[in-house]
């Protein structure tokens, strides 16, 4: 059928997009951290460094060679799993991030887990009922998270439920993790304030698409058709929404990247990104590189599987 | 050509113009005076400033508010009131520069992008979005461990972030003008480019790109008050809002208002920019 | 009327929020009834209120709009009293709504059975394999294709006029009283249109549904309705039986609107140059097309050897449906789309393919104006500004020269001076059109292309502005293009008519004799499905069912 072969041509661009655009990405990684610092055999070996010292480290380290053939190095190095060493305590970047990554990927599992489920139910209600009471205090809430930076969201929420109330520990590790119900708190804090700020996206985004269909025509028809709100929204509106409505989801968690570096280290939590933000500290590029790539990597799945959502839930295209 | 003249029939010149009334409802006024208000303070706050805000002025640390100390002392024991009126200066300051940057060249080059069409569009939005494709605090956390921190790189670095962006939604208005018969009335009447960016499509994004300008702010005041969270923003001992709730995090077990009040302050700037942009007028608003 | 109307809608109130916040009274204490079986036709123009007082009687307000005042009373029920609740009742069961646009009116993600039979699901109405079988019978009285089946498809997989019979399938399924069409044959082709108004007669006619027939088209009114109300600014002008109305209209606004249908004919100017006039614009086998270019030739061709002549001083109308190519043509024309095969000349001289090409002064020569003012005025610049920027461009006036020319202008187009310090949003649909001709008359030009300048006006507003277009053309010798869906506005105002199907050129007549000489057979089908202001028309009418099937596209 030419309506799915369209559909499939349209997939294939965008995921071609979605690689020339990690190729860039790569690219400004590498340049950022490769080129911009200045001599790295300089900083490696500090200002006393004989000349000598510095063009032999140079050497060894294979700076001498053009760029682009580095780049090129480089790539093959992360395909391979190769990472490099670490400048600061010279292991591999593999080893570092390790554990940590699954660390990450849990707190960002658990998020999604929690918070997918809630903003669509609290986005689709606002849309249904809009211009309620509860319509509105979800807006106000979710334009006030939105303003707010993530820190702060995580502050309050260490201040309301750790400090105030004392139901949880304020600090996620070190905690005992023995029991379940041990991890489950020293989980919650970080998850409770990524959820917040993940959320506040979705519940916005979700309600808007839902809005956008009921304007339609066809809802229009369906309510002069007798059709009461729920139905108008539940048969007629949702099914159209419901690309959109992935679209955004999958948008929102890529909020998720910015909001795990602060989150993490607010919470000292063991993660890639408390990893990268104490290399940015110690100017360990090696490890910055691999985890800024990571991070683009994640944040660049999530931004192509929802323009993918988009593309394959309109129905002109679908069948 | 002779001009022929005879009653006019149509049109009533008694009707006054409708010009449209560009009011704000109290929600949006409340907005832009608090947004006014700290724009005053970036400028004038340090000249205000009870005591010099690098000063340590009290032995007690995180000390309540009081009648000397209007917002407490930090963890050093300097003037709160006086450092956030300082911070006032580096958060408003970066962001806005930063925010003009950024809007400047997204608008003039997804304008020109529009217009031009073809290999110069396809090349440029393909790049820019690439550089959308990385996750604005990353960029911001890659650059300053690149070059370090300072005022500058932070400027440039928050522009290089919002620039992408920018100009897609330029671009994207424009491309919507650029279909519209007016403007290819104009092309058909021989019109060049710079006329026809200038002229016709220009006015014609300027509400949406003033409301895009204020959300973007927003955004670089939420990064710049993040990365200086981290301790990669402004250095110390100057601080901006963000760098403020860092110095002083370990006052939150305590509640004091060090920790507190930053946080408010950065509150109420965002907040209050939302407000204004959320209840600006329709016809601002609509055309994006 | 009768003493057991259906319909009673007494001292209707209807208000409106404006985009500036005010609130305005857009229906203004309306009276009318309407008995068991009756067809009432709305008819107004835009802004008249009539589809605001048809979608009351389903007590249903768009947003923004609320009824104030007033009592309607379907039935046993009083809509206006009722809750929300009790509405939905009796939507789809007592009262149903034929949309303007069935296209946007189906839900694009679910199948055309389900929405047609939805109404019985709504109303927990029994037994959905009855309903179905209903639904197949009411497609075959609306004569669509493959009856059985069609329900099975999805909204795009059918074409507009099938969907808009559809839609008043999903109507008729309630078994209502009332059923409401909004302008639902508007967006339609003319050969499209036939069949559909047909087909909604035939079941009117069968059934005892009252009906609420909301048009802007008198001539489409008196084939259907029994009776007529005008509407003008929200209050009734005239109301009447149709061969009243049609016949004898006593209301000045309803002959206004009469009058408006009956264009003068054109007449040809006289010119000192005698029989053998130059020709003015010669387009010789042009070819033009979208997309991307190869071998040569665009992906989508749109054009295809396009051959004609317009002399001096004469107006060559263009006519066609949606789809022709007509609108495609004039842009070839102007240069916008540059056509990538023949010529266009100009006083016998070729033009570049490109508008990069052209000098200013061939640029000068032909202005094209665009159907919607709308969209074809800045609105960001006064109109000062839009009429000024050509003279400063062609002509190099400035300043007060320009400000003198400018009142000229305005004045040329019977628009008062003053208008000139405004912005496009405070003017009317016609003034606006007024100032979109003014602009491109300001170049002076030999030429004008005029796609579809009148489509978008009421009837009256367009009358006016043909008349303006004639008035101008006596004054300064000007030649017209003249594109239109419109058969009669183009007989009004043109000498020669091409007629255009598939972006091919099917024949060439003289405007005056097309109703009656037309050859080809698709000129032939054109020309006899233009309504005419006669009850008994569509009643009367025979076309060639083999024709329809070659060239309507059904």
């Amino acid at each position: 059928m030419s309506a799915s072969l369209a559909t499939w041509i349209l997939v294939a661009q965008r995921l071609a997009i979605a690689l020339l655009t990690l190729v860039i990405v790569s690219f400004a990684v590498f340049f950022a951290t490769e080129m911009l610092p200045g001599d790295v055999a300089q900083i490696l070996l500090g200002q006393a460094a004989t000349p000598e010292a510095v063009a032999g480290l140079r050497e060894a380290m294979g700076l001498d060679e053009p760029a682009l053939l580095r780049f090129l190095g480089w790539m093959r190095g992360l395909v391979s799993g190769d990472f490099g060493t670490s400048y600061v305590n010279d292991m591999p970047v593999a080893e570092l991030i390790g554990d940590r990554l699954i660390n990450s990927l849990r707190l960002a599992g658990v998020t999604t887990a929690v918070s997918v489920p809630v903003s669509l139910v609290l986005g689709i209600g606002a849309a249904m009922w809009r211009g309620s009471f509860f319509d509105r205090t979800v807006s106000i809430l979710t334009i006030s998270v939105i303003s707010v930076p993530e820190f702060m969201v995580a502050t309050l929420a260490v201040l309301i439920f750790a400090v105030w109330l004392g139901w949880l520990p304020a600090l996620s590790y070190g905690a005992d993790t023995g029991s379940l119900a041990a991890m489950l708190k020293a989980y919650a804090m970080p998850v409770i304030s990524l959820s917040f700020v993940i959320s506040a996206q979705m519940i916005r985004m979700t309600r808007a698409a839902v809005i956008e269909t009921i304007n339609t025509p066809y809802v229009e028809m369906a309510l002069l058709k007798g059709a009461g709100r729920v139905r108008m929204v539940l048969v007629h509106a949702l099914p159209n929404a419901l690309g959109p409505i992935a679209n955004a989801v999958a948008l929102s968690l890529s909020y998720l990247v910015g909001g795990v570096i602060i989150v993490e280290t607010i919470f000292n939590y063991p993660g890639v990104a408390k990893l990268m933000v104490d290399a940015v500290a110690t100017r360990d590029l090696p490890l910055i590189q691999s985890c800024a790539m990571i991070f683009c990597v994640s944040y660049l799945t999530l931004i192509t599987l929802a323009d993918l959502m988009a593309i394959l839930s309109n129905p002109r295209l679908r069948r | 050509m002779k001009a022929v003249s005879r009653p006019s029939r149509s049109g009533d010149p008694a009707t006054p113009p409708r010009r449209a009334g560009y009011s704000f409802n109290w929600v949006g006024r409340i907005g832009l005076g608090v947004i006014l208000f700290w724009g005053l303070v970036a400028i004038f706050g340090p000249a205000l400033a009870p005591y010099p805000p690098g000063e340590i002025v009290d032995w007690d640390y995180f000390s309540p508010m009081s009648a000397d100390y209007w917002l407490g002392t930090d963890y050093l024991g300097r003037d709160m009131f006086s450092r956030i009126l300082m911070g006032a200066r580096y958060t408003v300051g970066i962001a806005l520069v930063a925010v003009t940057l950024a809007c400047t060249g997204g608008v003039v080059l997804g304008m020109v992008a529009a217009v031009i069409g073809g290999w110069f569009d396809m090349i440029l939005s393909r790049l820019l979005d690439a550089f959308n494709g990385i996750p604005s605090l990353l960029f911001g956390l890659v650059a300053v461990a690149a070059v370090g921190s300072s005022i500058p790189v932070l400027v440039l670095t928050l522009a290089a972030i919002y620039l992408p962006g920018s100009y897609r939604f330029a671009r994207a208005l424009a491309v919507n003008i650029n279909t519209m018969d007016f403007v290819t009335v104009a092309r058909a009447r021989g019109e060049g480019t710079p006329y026809l960016i200038a002229r016709e499509i220009f006015p014609n994004i300027l509400g949406p790109v003033l409301a895009d300008l204020g959300l973007r702010f927003v955004f670089i005041v939420l990064v710049l008050s993040g990365l200086s969270f981290l301790g990669l923003g402004v250095q110390p001992p100057n601080a901006d809002w963000g760098a403020l709730v860092r110095e002083n995090i370990e006052g939150l077990s305590l509640g004091a208002p060090a920790v507190i009040f930053p946080s408010i302050t950065i509150a109420t700037l965002t907040i209050s920019v939302n407000m204004f942009i959320d209840n600006l007028p329709t016809k601002i608003r609509d055309r994006s | 009327m009768t003493k057991q109307s259906l319909v009673s809608v007494r001292d209707l109130h209807i208000g409106a929020i404006t985009d500036s916040g005010r609130e305005v009274e857009i229906i203004k204490g309306v009276n009318f009834e309407i008995a068991p079986g009756e067809i009432v036709a709305l008819i107004g123009e835009s802004g008249s209120g009539k589809t605001t007082i048809a979608l009351s009687l389903m007590g249903h307000a768009r947003p923004g709009c609320s009824i104030h005042a007033g009592t309607i009373r379907l039935g046993e029920h009083d809509v206006t009293a009722m809750s929300e609740r009790r509405r939905a009742d009796i939507r789809g069961t007592e009262v149903s709504y034929v949309p303007q646009s069935a296209a946007a009116a189906f839900n694009p993600s679910k199948r055309i059975m389900d929405q047609v039979i939805e109404v019985t699901a709504i109303h927990n109405l029994p037994n959905r394999s009855g309903a179905e079988a209903r639904a197949v019978e009411l497609f075959r009285a609306l004569a669509l294709p493959s009856p059985e089946t069609i329900g099975q498809r999805y909204p795009h997989q059918v074409s507009g006029g099938q969907l808009q019979r559809l839609s008043a399938a999903m109507a008729l399924i309630g078994d209502p009283k009332l059923v409401i069409f909004d302008e639902p044959t508007t967006a339609l082709d003319v050969t499209t249109q036939i069949e559909v108004l047909r087909a909604f007669r035939s079941v009117m006619e069968k059934s005892d549904m009252a009906g609420v027939y909301v048009t802007h088209d008198l001539a489409v009114v008196a084939q259907i309705a029994d009776r007529i109300i005008v509407l003008k600014g929200g209050e009734i002008q005239e109301e009447g039986t149709t061969e009243q109305i049609v016949n004898a209209p006593r209301h000045p606004y309803t002959k206004e609107l009469l009058a408006a249908f009956d264009p003068v004919p054109h007449e040809a100017i006289a010119t000192a140059d005698g029989p053998d006039r130059a020709p003015l614009l010669e387009v010789d086998r042009l070819s033009a097309g979208y997309g991307s270019m190869r071998g040569g030739e665009p992906t989508a061709k749109i054009l295809d050897d396009i051959s004609f002549t317009l002399e001096r001083g004469r107006n060559l109308g263009v006519v066609g449906e949606s789809g022709s190519g007509k609108s495609t043509l004039a842009r070839a024309i102007a240069g916008i789309l540059p056509p990538y095969r023949g010529e266009v000349l100009v006083n016998g001289v070729a033009l570049p393919a490109s508008l990069g090409q052209r000098s200013k002064e061939q640029l000068r020569q032909a202005q094209i104006v665009f159907q919607l003012a709308d969209t074809a005025l800045n609105p960001a610049q006064p109109i000062e500004t839009i009429l000024g920027r050509p003279l400063t461009f062609y002509h190099g006036i400035k300043g007060r020269a320009r400000e003198k020319r400018v009142i000229e202008l305005l004045d040329m187009v019977q628009l008062p001076a003053a208008l000139r310090h405004r912005l496009p949003m405070e003017l009317s649909g016609g003034q606006k059109q007024r100032v979109n001709l003014a602009r491109a008359l300001g170049a002076e030009p030999q030429l004008i292309l005029c796609d579809e300048i009148t489509s978008a006006l009421d009837t009256v507003v367009a009358a006016a502005i043909l008349e303006l277009l004639k008035e101008l053309q006596r004054e300064l010798s000007l030649s017209y293009m003249f594109i239109s869906h419109d058969l009669s506005t183009v007989e009004a105002i043109c000498d020669d008519v091409l007629v255009m199907y598939k972006g091919e050129i099917v024949e060439r007549l003289p405007a005056a004799t097309m109703s009656t000489e037309a050859q080809h057979p698709y000129s032939k089908l054109l020309v006899s499905s233009v309504p005419k202001l006669d009850t008994g028309w569509l009643a009367g009418l025979e076309q060639d069912p083999e024709l329809i099937a070659r060239f309507a596209n059904r």
